[in-house]
């Protein structure tokens, strides 16, 4: 394991941000911390660097035990939101900062910032100020700068929180392919189910400062373990009391022994899909469907159809009451 | 709003400005020059004069030194600490600009004082405070005390402490860290603090007045000659360390000034 967090609780006065929280990251992995905002996903990272203390608990990098250690001696890489670039500072010397305050001779830090600078695409702009960059390029910059030192860990708290969507996605699919080129063990702090998704090789759920599941990304979608998880990580509907996701329901024109009667109360069409909102038992639903399906159901409002369950293999999760 | 009232406004500020400023200052160095440089330079070289100009430029040195360093580390304790008590000091840092200079003079005289305990105590050791540079320090560096910090703090309280914290996972310790990160990004503030603290230290009256018995020849300050000279009908001397006074005070600010629109213009 490059990180062992064991029974990390952390309190802000009152507040119990983390409870009990106990995550094995693996060498070398892509790990997503998911969750939404004040969930204490953020400060199990900061815990990880060393940036908070834990009240209990111990965390462990690359095998030591780094619970007691400040910052400064945990050899991590930390990527900041709002990416922190020392503003006085040239891209270079901002890159160069953990090789200078190393005392690495003059020539390595320059071969070494380099070949940083090539690799996130920043060459040309080695002599310009932060303020004279996009938050894209600032952000990849930080992005060398931690990786400079050549860290055991790369932690990113929300990386592309502060980035417009298409900058987003450019640098979500880049960090996946700097992450098995570099080949260095990251963990990135996400409340973005589709970035997790997308990006990780695993993911864990963080939710009211308890880990609510761990697990690749087809695991949580397909078998997540609570109703949290299931509304988290997609679109969620209720069927005869059973969460099912829209997509998983099927529409009949005729009943069978499974399907259960429903009424066409709205149709949407997105685009290539259509959004059937229904009423069943009283209940309402929706269900996701082609328009080539809607199209041959004839379905109108105010229609009857028949709606069955079409995931057999996925595990049930039962709706909250009322 | 009248689309005429940029215009209004701006007569009222230069009728304020020339009245309150302009009109004095120039006046000051008009009277001074009406005989030309000769008289003014005779004025300035005078044994006394000149001690008054040595007292004044060391006690603004260690003013703006103390007022340097404590000011910088009361800014980080009221940016940056989590303590009981730490509005109050925010607050207790204005206090210098309500209270009357004299009123300060007065009370370290309490305190520092031959016949006091304190005063009394360090006075048998050898240091004498009251009628002596030390105690002319402490005034003019509690007159000064808000400068450099209220400076500096809302520069802190603005860059925060992320650059900080990525300057740690770096690894840079706390002395590398200031040093390398805090220090750059305040410097601008703490320069400006530092000049606005030496032009009050120049021209502190007050509290100097007080605390130094105006000893001529040994405590008696620059601003304490002004005084003097005035009060003696001694005009031209008067006017003549006026108009020095002034050009010291204009030409750091002006410095300063040119230092900033450089700094902001690059960045």
């Amino acid at each position: 394991m490059s990180i062992r967090v064991s029974h990390v609780t952390k309190r802000f006065g009152a507040f119990v941000a983390l409870d009990d929280v106990s995550v094995d990251i693996p060498v070398g992995s892509l790990t997503a911390l998911l969750g939404p905002s004040g969930g204490g996903k953020s400060t199990l990272l900061r815990v990880i660097a060393g940036l908070e203390r834990p009240d209990e608990g111990t965390v462990e990098i690359a095998g030591t035990d780094a619970t007691g250690l400040p910052p400064q001696r945990r050899n991590v890489g930390f990527v900041f939101q709002h990416y922190a670039a020392f503003k006085h500072l040239s891209v270079r010397r901002n890159v160069a900062f953990g090789l200078e305050i190393r005392k690495r001779p003059k020539d390595v830090v320059r071969r070494r910032v380099d070949e940083l600078l090539q690799l996130v695409h920043l060459e040309q702009f080695a002599d310009r100020l932060p303020s004279q960059l996009s938050g894209g390029q600032r952000q990849r910059m930080a992005l060398a700068r931690a990786l400079a030192v050549e860290p055991d860990v790369l932690l990113l708290d929300e990386p592309f929180g502060a980035l417009d969507a298409q900058v987003r996605r450019e640098l979500r699919d880049w960090l996946r392919r700097l992450h098995d080129e570099v080949d260095v063990t990251t963990v990135f702090v996400t409340h973005d189910q589709e970035e997790a998704m997308d990006v990780a090789d695993e993911i864990v759920v963080i939710n009211n400062g308890v880990v609510e599941q761990i697990g690749s990304p087809d695991e949580l979608y397909d078998r997540p373990a609570s109703e949290f998880v299931m509304s988290f990580l997609g679109p969620v509907t209720s069927l005869g009391g059973v969460l099912v996701r829209p997509h998983d329901l099927e529409l009949l024109a005729s009943p069978d022994a499974r399907t259960v009667p429903a009424t066409v109360a709205r149709l949407t069409r997105l685009g290539f899909e259509v959004r059937a909102d229904l009423e069943a038992g009283g209940q309402p639903l929706w269900v996701q469907l082609t328009r080539a399906e809607a199209d041959r159901l004839g379905l109108h409002p105010g229609a009857g159809v028949h709606v069955r369950t079409v995931a057999p293999d996925a595990a049930p999760v039962a709706a909250p009451a009322g | 709003m009248r689309r005429s009232s940029p215009l209004a406004l701006r007569v009222v500020a230069l009728v304020y400005l020339t009245f309150l400023l302009v009109l004095p200052v120039g006046l000051v160095f008009w009277r001074t020059f009406q005989h030309g440089a000769g008289p003014v330079v005779d004025a300035l070289t005078r044994p006394a004069v000149l001690h008054a100009f040595r007292v004044t430029a060391v006690v603004a040195a260690w003013t703006v030194a103390l007022n340097t360093v404590f000011g910088v580390g009361v800014a980080l304790l009221i940016v940056r600490g989590r303590f009981p008590g730490r509005r109050a000091l925010d607050a207790a840092v204005d206090l210098p600009l309500a209270v009357s200079p004299v009123v300060v003079g007065l009370a370290l005289i309490l305190v520092y004082g031959r016949f006091e305990p304190i005063g009394g105590w360090l006075e048998t050791h050898g240091l004498q405070i009251i009628f002596a540079v030390p105690g002319m320090v402490l005034a003019t560096v509690f007159v000064s005390l808000p400068l450099v910090v209220r400076e500096v703090a809302p520069v802190l309280a603005e860059i925060g402490t992320e650059q900080e914290q990525a300057a740690w996972t770096l690894g840079a310790g706390p002395v590398q860290t200031f040093r390398r990160i805090t220090l750059p990004a305040i410097r601008w503030a703490l320069a400006y603090g530092m000049v606005l603290t030496l032009a009050r230290a120049l021209g502190e009256f007050g509290a100097v007045a007080v605390v130094s018995g105006r000893l001529v020849g040994r405590t008696q300050t620059a601003t304490l000659v002004v005084d003097q000279s005035f009060q003696n009908f001694d005009q031209p001397t008067a006017y003549a360390v006026s108009v020095a006074l002034a050009s010291v005070a204009i030409v750091v600010l002006v410095v300063v000034n040119i230092l900033r629109s450089r700094e902001q213009s690059r960045a």
